[in-house]
């Protein structure tokens, strides 16, 4: 196919809207400005090593891997059931899914809060049960709640896209050559949904490292993760030379482990993060 | 049995989609400010909601850059992921990567490089720089939600339609379009409800008193927000859900939706 | 539906053009707080002067910082807080004020001249101030409540409820500790940072502006809050009181600033002569609840209001107080110190 054209405008943004201020952000991350100028440097990226930020790292990483994973198991099978509806009811529900997501973020997430609070909804229920009350919030698992409520949406739609338009015969033959139901879902339907799933894990993982408003409102506060870290140096410290290396670390180390990951990937087609 | 556990698991996910929006609604007839105690039912909130001309101009901003970004990114976006798609493998690695970079970075980070950008192009702050920033946060999730529909494309498909004799052009809006429509679709969603929501990106854009709700309400939180805000939400919410009712009417009614 | 979407995109393009086309009156730009004025006093402005206001909000001041040094924007005035408006004079981001053209400066209360962050009035003019001080619920609290020490009883574990704020939470733990909010001290500051490790397993949550409902609707039993906020909790829940401590504590300020991204500073001159006048002054702190510095506006305060002790302390409650200076070179030991104690 010749239409590598079409995409010419969109590469020409790129240039302009994403790659220069990535290369702003690589600027500061290797330099320090004084009186006499500027020099190079690369002490921001050897500050990061300390154990104190590696352990900030890792919790965020394993934060944002939990909630992906948890939106990949509540997901798929949400949108196999989409899938699955006839065409009409398929494009309302879909709406229906993503209409909570545009009442603003910080009311959902204060929402949240009125449910899990000590005297909360949910407790209330609870002590109506005559059970006995329960501390939902502050705790990791009201900072992955969070990320999984607010970053579903992005895992269920492109799993959804690519299932809607796979070749109904292919399941029916795979049936007629003897295979069970389970064997159909490993062997035919997953594979063939790959794409829609690298896609949604891509979506929701990404962004899920970088937030820092859901560990704050939900999780209290009490621990900080990247996007917090990241944000205190641009806001509260100035040190952007510090915020750029860390943003450049998390680029790389992202991008890199994708691209292992990316290897192993059988399908050749596979355009993206390798 | 398996239709009353598919029933079943779309009710729970579907609780746990509104418990959140119903509280939200709760909240909106509230008469206290406060969401820590509820002091009878107003409709006050709603009255005063219209009068806030603060509240007003900025529904219409957040709207107005959503549609008008979501749109814009959506053709560009398409566009790019036919063209990357059909590039040769190192380029397009190298092409997807860059596009993910936004994606990846933080918010704090897009939003200050893109003001600085914005402010070197000479560009004054306001509703232009603002709509570009969301069109380019907005494009990467069109590209990742139509690359997918691409993958699964037969690839012999827009050659035949070549060697039958259609043109280019033809074959893009009468072969490809249709087969990936589920995957733009499904990106002008994102791109829509990723732009309704943004506030840190916008804040650091925009300027000259072009402000959307997000920056409202967030600039609020200091003093609480505005059980306004609340009504309105419940307002966009339910006009929302009546189009959507009275659109799946006229379809029902017609004898076949496309789509 | 493509017709459709055609349609929407002509009359937005067509409605953004047409609002892009304002009057040729004078613009006046405001960078303000969210909901941090009557919004009546905006359009009484624009009628008297015949000007039109452009008014856009923030939400922290590092935020508007941001924005404002990097050039985004033409403030003609900002409202920041007392250490940022030290921050921005330092980094000459401020034009002086002509007080000339402010004749009713005379009404604000010399308690509030010449203070740290301004030492010569040169710069700016106070909007509103209040106190950080422990507010908590009398029914769940038996104790008095007059040290910061309260925060360290172990009785109240995870009842308590800290600021997301490194600067004060680390500035109450120095006051505790007998130490200036301000230090730069090596020593005291890794005290400071110590006894908030020590303090951080009885702490339920840090807490930013949701700490209101919380406490109304009685999750916790102390917090640490801004005297503004204070009051309007008291009002909303009678169970609450708010106490500054004996050993002094932040006294705040949100003061009138014309930024050098000004382009017709006189104008700005007149809108904060404006802000200043007594029955504007009054408008404003009575639609947002937070004390006044303005001597004839607050005579016309309900007595009520007066006379309690949050809202308008008396100079003795005051006495051990500080304003925050801008800490420069130090905000990073300071945003190391809460990394730590963050990452335990």
């Amino acid at each position: 196919m010749k239409l590598k054209w079409i995409s010419y405008p969109y590469i020409i943004w790129m240039v302009i809207f994403i790659l220069l201020p990535i290369f702003l952000i690589l600027f500061y991350s290797v330099t320090y400005s004084t009186n006499e100028g500027i020099g190079f440097t690369l002490e921001y990226f050897q500050r990061f090593f300390e154990p104190i930020y590696i352990n900030v790292l890792w919790r965020s990483l394993k934060l944002a891997l939990t909630s992906t994973g948890v939106c990949l198991l509540m997901g798929y099978p949400m949108a196999m059931i989409l899938a699955g509806k006839d065409i009409k009811k398929r494009n309302v529900m879909v709406l229906l899914f993503v209409i909570p997501m545009w009442m603003n973020f910080l009311l959902r997430t204060y929402a949240w809060m009125t449910l899990l609070e000590r005297n909360g909804i949910l407790n209330s229920f609870l002590g109506l049960l005559g059970l006995s009350h329960m501390d939902f919030l502050y705790n990791e698992g009201a900072v992955i709640l969070g990320m999984v409520y607010n970053f579903l949406p992005f895992m269920v739609l492109p799993i959804y896209s690519v299932l809607i338009k796979i070749d109904k015969s292919l399941i029916e033959a795979a049936g007629d050559l003897g295979a069970n139901v389970p064997t159909i879902f490993r062997k035919v339907i997953f594979p063939l949904s790959l794409p829609g799933v690298l896609s949604g894990i891509t979506m929701v993982f990404m962004p899920a490292v970088t937030t820092f408003v859901i560990p704050r409102l939900l999780g209290g506060g009490q621990f900080t993760l990247i996007g917090n870290l990241i944000e205190q140096q641009f806001l509260f410290v100035g040190d952007w030379g510090f915020g750029s290396a860390v943003s450049v670390i998390m680029l790389l180390l992202i991008l890199i482990s994708m691209g292992i990951m990316g290897k192993y990937e059988k399908e050749q087609e596979g355009g993206g993060l390798w | 049995m398996v239709r009353f556990i598919k029933r079943f698991y779309t009710f729970l996910i579907f609780l746990f989609l509104y418990a959140p929006i119903v509280v939200l609604i709760i909240f909106s007839f509230n008469s206290s400010k406060s969401r820590g105690s509820w002091d009878g039912f107003t409709l006050n909130w709603y009255v005063e909601m219209f009068q806030d001309r603060q509240i007003m101009s900025a529904l219409y901003v957040t709207l107005a850059i959503a549609v008008l970004s979501s749109i814009i990114a959506t053709i560009i976006g398409t566009a790019a992921a036919i063209g990357i798609y059909n590039m040769n493998r190192l380029n397009k690695g190298i092409v997807m990567n860059l596009t993910y970079l936004p994606v990846l970075n933080a918010d704090i980070v897009t939003g200050i490089s893109l003001m600085l950008l914005l402010i070197f192009l000479k560009l004054q702050l306001g509703f232009t720089s603002l709509l570009l920033a969301h069109i380019t946060f907005n494009i990467p999730y069109v590209i990742l939600s139509v690359m997918p529909k691409l993958k699964q494309l037969n690839k012999h498909l827009y050659e035949a339609a070549l060697d039958l004799g259609a043109s280019p052009m033809y074959a893009l809006r009468n072969i490809i379009i249709p087969e990936i429509k589920p995957g733009i679709i499904t990106g002008l969603l994102l791109a829509f409800t990723l732009s309704i929501d943004d506030f840190v990106i916008s804040f650091f854009t925009t300027g000259s008193g072009v402000a959307n709700l997000s920056i409202t309400i967030y600039s609020m939180a200091r003093r609480g927000i505005n059980p306004k805000i609340n009504a309105l939400s419940t307002i966009m919410f339910l006009s929302v859900l009546f189009l959507l009712i009275i659109v799946n009417k006229r379809m029902d009614n017609s004898k076949e939706g496309d789509n | 539906m493509k017709k459709l979407a055609k349609l929407v995109l002509f009359l937005l393009v067509a409605v953004m053009i047409l609002s892009g086309c304002g009057s040729s009156k004078p613009t006046l730009t405001v960078y303000n707080w969210g909901d941090y004025i009557d919004e009546d006093v905006i359009s009484e402005f624009e009628e008297e002067f015949g000007v039109r206001v452009v008014y856009d909000e923030f939400a922290t001041n590092e935020d508007m910082y941001v924005k404002i040094n990097a050039g985004g924007g033409n403030y003609d005035v900002a409202i920041p807080s007392d250490y940022m408006i030290k921050r921005m004079i330092d980094e000459d981001l401020l034009h002086t004020i002509n007080f000339d053209n402010i004749p009713n400066y005379k009404y604000i209360d010399e308690q509030f001249k010449g203070l740290g962050y301004d030492p010569n009035n040169a710069y700016s003019v106070p909007y509103m101030w209040g106190t950080v001080g422990i507010l908590y619920n009398k029914t769940m609290v038996d104790d008095t409540v007059d040290s910061w020490k309260i925060l360290w009883n172990e009785k109240y574990s995870k009842q308590i409820l800290m600021l997301d704020s490194q600067r004060d939470s680390i500035g109450i733990t120095l006051k505790m500790l007998g130490y200036s909010l301000n230090t730069k001290n090596p020593q005291e500051l890794e005290e400071a940072k110590e006894a908030l490790i020590a303090q951080k397993p009885l702490v339920l949550a840090y807490v930013g502006d949701e700490v209101k409902d919380k406490m109304i609707s009685g999750e916790a039993a102390l917090a640490v809050v801004w005297s503004g906020d204070a009051v309007y909790m008291m009002r909303q829940n009678p169970d609450l009181a708010y106490t500054i401590p004996d050993e002094g504590s932040n006294l705040w300020f949100d003061a009138m600033v014309i930024p050098k991204t000004s382009k017709n500073k006189e104008l700005a001159e007149q809108f904060i002569n404006f802000m200043t006048r007594t029955d504007i002054a009054f408008k404003n702190t009575d639609y947002i609840g937070y004390s006044t510095p303005h001597t004839e506006a607050k005579g016309q305060l309900e007595p009520e209001l007066l006379e309690d002790e949050a809202a308008y302390p008396t100079i003795e409650d005051l006495v051990n107080s500080e304003v925050f200076e801008d800490l420069s070179s130090s905000a990073s030991i300071y945003d190391r110190i809460w990394t730590e104690v963050k990452a335990k």
